[in-house]
């Protein structure tokens, strides 16, 4: 893509705030994009969360209760 | 050594099935995070703007992989549970009470990026047509699904009614795929199928590296919580003790 730019046959946006206007559906684009990323991110942290639950419940079980039933 | 000496069977076994996930994470994370960033430089940055919609259309390069994703997901997710149901497989179940989630998450990524894309294009953030209903639809389904398998304990019959629902509502996905072409939708038809495609080149480029993104995402994030719920659902046997460090 770096060579298309060099021949300078595309340039779309001439300007940051051009980009971030996105011709005027700034508001759709950016709320399409950020929610997405915004959801994403909670559900990687909610998976953690609950790893991070499980690892605690299961130390805080202490050693040996002897339920091993596999 | 070939592909028929690997023991598949091997790994129906979640203590087994735990640290290949655990290996194979990682990449997809990678491949998933390589191509959101290639798919959205081609995207935003190389992708012109459409004659019709203007830069609006850039929405597609979220709404049309995660409505694919949503689909795929439900797919696999009643796939495994059919499998859990048929063969009594422990890890197939875990697999489909994983995939749920992301799926439910694909789903309302597409409705929401649907109801921003509607607004500009058609003056509405939505219609009571028959792609954004059924898709609506199938956002209930996972909704259903996680709830029903959450609310009974005994976590094996869980599976199994789970599972029933999961079969069940499979029935919805080509009612999704197909309902432009059926009915007289306010939603447009399919511009990309398998053997053709009315979009530019850059654009479609961007779309299905998005897509595939996409796809590498859902693995990802799948098994990390297959993990977490194969821990969950196996604490108290020794392996996950000694796997999480406990003394036993």
């Amino acid at each position: 893509m770096g060579a298309r730019r060099a021949r300078g046959a595309i340039v779309i946006w001439n300007s940051a705030s051009e980009f971030f206007a996105m011709g005027g559906y700034g508001l759709y684009v950016w709320g399409s994009f950020g929610v997405t990323a915004a959801v994403i991110a909670a559900e990687i942290w909610l998976v953690a969360a609950r790893r991070k639950a499980i690892g605690n419940l299961v130390a805080d079980a202490g050693p040996d209760e002897s339920k091993d039933t596999p | 050594m070939q592909l028929s000496d690997i023991n598949w069977f091997k790994y129906a076994a979640p203590q087994r099935f735990y640290p290949l996930a655990g290996k194979l994470l990682p990449w997809c994370a990678a491949v998933a995070v390589l191509l959101c960033v290639a798919g959205l430089a081609l995207g935003m940055f190389i992708a012109p703007t459409d004659a019709q919609q203007g830069d609006a259309y850039r929405i597609i390069y979220i709404h049309v992989p995660s409505a694919w994703m949503s689909m795929v997901i439900y797919l696999a997710m009643a796939f495994w549970a059919a499998i859990g149901l048929i063969f009594n497989a422990r890890l197939a179940a875990m697999l489909a009470t994983s995939l749920a989630p992301s799926g439910a998450l694909m789903t309302f990524i597409a409705l929401w990026t649907g109801a921003l894309w509607g607004k500009p294009t058609w003056g509405t953030w939505w219609v009571w047509d028959a792609r954004l209903t059924s898709e609506l639809v199938l956002l209930f389904l996972y909704i259903g699904f996680m709830s029903l398998h959450a609310a009974i304990d005994d976590i094996r019959r869980a599976d199994r009614a789970a599972a029933l629902l999961a079969i069940v509502g499979a029935v919805n996905v080509p009612i999704i795929y197909f309902s432009v072409k059926w009915w007289n939708t306010l939603h447009q038809g399919a511009s990309v199928t398998v053997t053709k495609s009315s979009m530019a080149t850059p654009m479609l480029a961007g779309m299905l590296i998005m897509a595939l993104a996409f796809w590498a995402y859902c693995i990802a994030v799948s098994l990390a919580r297959l993990r977490v719920v194969i821990l969950e659902r196996e604490q108290h046997t020794q392996w996950v003790r000694a796997e999480l460090g406990v003394r036993s």
